[in-house]
């Protein structure tokens, strides 16, 4: 049973526990976007291998 | 000019289905985490075993995109599966069913995750391996769940060979290619998956009867099913013993996938034996439980006995 929301005249409002879970969901989902930087950058700078620098175009 | 009177009626408004009010863990749970664990554990196997090797970074990330592919067919198994989900005590509460997650948002979920992961593994390692991850979650999805689970009692004998599908894929990471040795790890794989879900069958088979999937206790019966387990924990002994035989691991490892192999056919014979007024089936949960253990034991022996042949611990 999907839970219900508070809506009133200034719109919806949650209680603490659901925003609780909203904040915690936000930051896993910046947690990820992070992690993926992180992994392109670094799977990018070892496909790239050394002397990059010195190579011709 | 005359005052407009802008009031309007407003409507309440179904905020729930336009915001989300999971929590990581659940999203998580739709990944099926003990599955995955399972996963990444036989494709690393699977990568480990390959010639050639691979850049530890790169292969790191390829079993992340195959462990996540597999996470997005967990995910899309519980958005299409969230009806019978719902029914079996087993599997009520997981997060569609009990209301945490909207099916549409494990569906996004799943469909993201699936597309994401195939695509990160082809421009990471290759594009065979990406296929043949994007064809492991299509057979689990679509084969397995979509088709099969509900129509026939064979469902976890064919839909099974999506969950043996990782070792060849992070095989095909590396080389590029498929060779007899994955396959051999997936035919092991094949062989267990039956055993392992007919002991869960037999001992959850009102669960099943509720939700009307067609396991084989069932529809055949408990005698029939029993013997299936049996037989097919037979051949698994036999087919754990093929990398020795084939020559790609060594005798030790041979011993150690006998020893493992016995054990897993005396458990069979004991849930054989089970007697069809025993309403606990201890033997059934017993079996359940140490195919778990017999699948991991073999893949470790599998990396312990490749490990000891790279450091000359044996010819």
């Amino acid at each position: 049973m999907r839970e219900a929301l508070a809506v009133t005249e200034d719109g919806v409002r949650l209680t603490e526990e659901q925003r609780r879970r909203r904040r915690s969901l936000s930051i896993a989902i910046a947690l990820v976007l992070a992690a993926l930087v992180v992994i392109f950058y670094v799977v990018t700078i070892v496909k790239l291998g050394g002397n990059v620098a010195s190579r011709s175009f | 000019m005359a005052s407009v009177d802008i009031t309007t009626s407003i409507e309440p408004v179904h905020a729930g289905e336009a915001i989300s009010l999971a929590a990581p863990a659940d999203y998580f749970a739709l990944l099926k985490p003990r599955v995955m664990s399972l996963v990444v554990f036989t494709a690393l196997t699977g990568m480990v075993l390959a010639p050639g090797g691979i850049h530890p970074v790169i292969g790191f990330v390829a079993l992340l995109a195959i462990a996540v592919g597999a996470g997005a067919s967990g995910a899309l198994n519980m958005w299409y599966d969230a009806d019978i989900d719902a029914r079996m005590a087993r599997t009520r509460e997981r997060p569609v069913p009990a209301g945490r997650v909207a099916p549409g948002e494990a569906l996004a979920f799943g469909l993201i995750l699936s597309a994401g992961s195939v695509v990160v593994l082809g421009l990471f390692t290759n594009w065979v391996a990406a296929a043949l991850l994007a064809f492991t979650i299509f057979f689990y999805v679509v084969i397995y769940t979509m088709w099969l689970k509900r129509r026939t009692p064979q469902n976890i004998v064919i839909g099974g060979a999506a969950g043996a599908l990782p070792p060849v894929v992070a095989w095909a990471a590396v080389t590029g290619g498929v060779s007899v040795e994955p396959l051999v790890l997936v035919l092991i794989i094949f062989l267990w998956t039956p055993p392992h879900f007919w002991a869960l069958a037999l001992f959850r088979s009102e669960d099943y009867a509720r939700a009307g999937v067609p396991m084989l206790p069932n529809v055949a019966g408990a005698a029939a099913t029993k013997r299936q387990i049996v037989l097919y924990s037979v051949l698994l002994a036999v087919a754990g013993l093929l990398p020795a035989v084939l020559g790609f691991s060594s005798v030790w490892y041979g011993i150690g996938a006998a020893v493992l192999g016995l054990g897993v056919v005396l458990d069979a014979r004991w849930v054989l034996r089970m007697r069809d007024d025993d309403l606990k089936m201890a033997p059934a949960r017993r079996l359940f439980g140490s195919s778990i253990l017999y699948l991991f034991l073999i893949f470790a022996l599998l990396l312990i006995d490749r490990a000891a042949l790279a450091v000359g611990l044996i010819g």
